[in-house]
């Protein structure tokens, strides 16, 4: 069964003495378990909006989003506090998307025992469980938000998100914040929870190149719209609509450079 | 070789904060010469934007100690006074930088801000003038933005009047401190070219600061690699980025998707962080996080050891 469907979805905003806004206009996707979908486009192109939409924070004023077959809109209280346990959400800002008065300890206790995840008694373990996956050192349980780097945040809202054994992972930019170095690790560490959990992925990112290391399809998000969708090599190799060749182009790539100016 | 531009000689910046002596950088040697387009590359806090700033004594840098030797065509920089510095900050040594909104006053609109220094000069003259240099780093509708409000822009404009007001004096160098980071690509990618096509008109050199080795690869000439605080690598961009000999420049060349990678290349990251600027390690700054490092390495300071017009500061370099 699809997991996730979403079917010409738009979303408008109504801004009192202005036109309209269509920030998502018509987007239709739909997610199989494991799947991994890359969202790309500039700032202001929807893409957010539509993160929102996924989520069940903003209302649809068009079409429908499905979960596991079901129309988001039609669940009850508990059905939508289920969906918002499966659904997860990582945040460009690391350091900011933590509690800064709360420890890493606090932080993931909190989240376990609100959705009563686990036993009281097994909490301890399930936190050294969860600190495993993200590859993070036990002693960071200590640690406020302000004391660790941002990557080490940003593996804190992975074990976070994970505590809730999520389906799906939606990720706003998770590395556009950091190091290139960090990045890399934080990556690597989406890739590795794909394998190992099985997780559904929608990689929300401007950067292509980050898409195309963790994503089998992506959508190319222009105006609202979808204006091309597949397959993220035969997208990003062979792009079609011009929309995405200009993006392509003047994405300023290393070994793209070195090759054009002959090196 | 011809006189440099601008030469700097062991630079270091230090700053007191709570009794203890940090200090972000520790030794950057560099030269930028007459039209030359020269970019400083690494991570956060690596001190490249210090570096930058100091060139002109500019905030924090105004309070720090710097030792070194600062020159602007053969002239000391580090001592003089700041009327003295004033004749070449903004007018020969200009600078954008990352956020437009923040770099521009929101209350004041383009046109007051471009011709602030502009004396007994009347209204009408100042907003001609204004819309006349914006339309040279290719605004549409310049009336229209010299009169705006920087929130009336978008950032990409909003970073052309940045520029337009760094090059109005003519300077012989421009310093762009991660100009682009926060704009998107396509914009990016516009506001670069403009930058590209003005140097070359003008003859103007450039100093290039940024974490992105994307740009580094497709628009400079040579590049200085710094790592916490020093410089760990220079040489032609052609040569460092395709024979990197430092292994933080091999470590963070792997650690970047790339567009036409095979799908299964695995980036590699950098193990461990960036020490911190009170407490860098004894040896080698970067040994702590080297696949490569030994106990020399551990102990020993690396020199930076110069030859065929590339620099590195590692004792392996087995590259």
């Amino acid at each position: 069964m699809k997991l996730l469907q979403a079917d010409h979805v738009s979303v408008t905003y109504r801004i009192p003495g202005r036109a309209p806004l269509k920030a998502v206009n018509g987007v239709s996707f739909e997610l199989q378990p494991g799947d991994s979908l890359g969202i790309v486009g500039e700032s202001g192109c929807g893409k957010s909006t539509l993160a929102r939409a996924i989520m069940g924070l903003q209302p649809l004023s068009g079409g429908t989003l499905s979960y596991q077959g079901r129309n988001i809109a039609d669940f009850n209280r508990q059905e939508a506090k289920e969906y918002r346990r499966k659904i997860q959400m990582i945040f460009q800002d690391a350091v900011g998307s933590l509690n800064p008065r709360m420890t890493v300890r606090q932080t993931l206790e909190e989240t376990l025992r609100v959705h009563r995840m686990v036993k009281p008694d097994q909490i301890g373990h399930r936190i050294d469980e969860l600190l495993d996956y993200v590859g993070l050192p036990g002693k960071v349980l200590g640690s406020y938000p302000r004391e660790m780097s941002g990557g080490q945040c940003q593996r804190v809202s992975f074990a976070r998100c994970l505590a809730l054994t999520p389906q799906i992972i939606l990720a706003d930019e998770p590395v556009s914040a950091l190091d290139v170095s960090v990045q890399a690790r934080i990556l690597n560490l989406i890739k590795e929870l794909q394998r190992k959990l099985g997780v559904t992925i929608v990689l929300i990112s401007h950067d292509l190149a980050v898409v195309r290391t963790i994503c089998e399809k992506v959508s190319v998000m222009y105006a609202g719209e979808f204006v091309e969708s597949g397959n993220t090599l035969q997208v990003l190799d062979h792009p079609r609509h011009d929309y995405t060749k200009h993006l392509l182009e003047a994405v300023p790539d290393v070994g793209r450079a070195l090759r054009a100016n002959g090196i | 070789m011809s006189k440099p531009l601008l030469e700097i000689n062991n630079l270091r910046i230090r700053f007191t904060r709570d009794g203890k002596i940090l200090t972000p950088v520790r030794s950057v040697s560099l030269r930028v010469s007459d039209g030359e387009r020269v970019a400083i590359v690494g991570e956060s806090g690596c001190g490249k934007s210090l570096t930058a700033m100091s060139i002109t004594r500019l905030s924090p840098t105004d309070m720090a100690m710097v030792d070194g030797e600062i020159l602007w065509r053969g002239q000391p920089l580090l001592g003089i006074s700041q009327r003295e510095l004033q004749k070449i900050r903004g007018r020969q040594i200009s600078y954008v930088f990352q956020d437009p909104t923040a770099s521009l006053n929101p209350v004041m609109r383009v046109y007051r801000q471009v011709t602030e220094t502009m004396q007994g000069v009347d209204k009408a003259e100042k907003i001609r003038h204004t819309a006349d240099i914006l339309a040279k780093v290719g605004l549409p509708d310049p009336m229209r933005a010299a009169l705006a409000y920087p929130c009336e822009l978008s950032g990409g404009q909003q970073q052309r009047v940045m520029m337009s007001m760094a090059l109005a004096a003519n300077p012989e160098l421009l310093v762009a401190d991660e100009p682009t980071t926060a704009l998107d690509v396509t914009t990016q990618k516009q506001v670069l070219d403009l930058m590209d096509r003005l140097a070359d008109e003008r003859g103007m050199a450039l100093l290039l600061i940024t974490h992105n080795l994307g740009l580094v690869a497709g628009r400079m000439e040579r590049v200085y690699v710094m790592y916490a605080g020093e410089i760990v690598e220079s040489g032609p961009v052609s040569e460092v980025l395709t024979s990197p000999r430092h292994p933080y420049t091999r470590g963070l060349l792997a650690a970047v998707p790339l567009l036409d990678a095979p799908p299964d290349r695995p980036l590699q990251d950098i193990p461990g962080t960036v020490p911190s600027p009170d407490a860098w390690p004894e040896g080698c700054v970067f040994a702590p996080r080297c696949p490569y490092a030994d106990d020399h390495c551990r102990q020993c300071h690396p020199e930076l050891r110069c030859g065929n017009n590339r620099e590195c500061r590692c004792h392996k370099e087995i590259f």
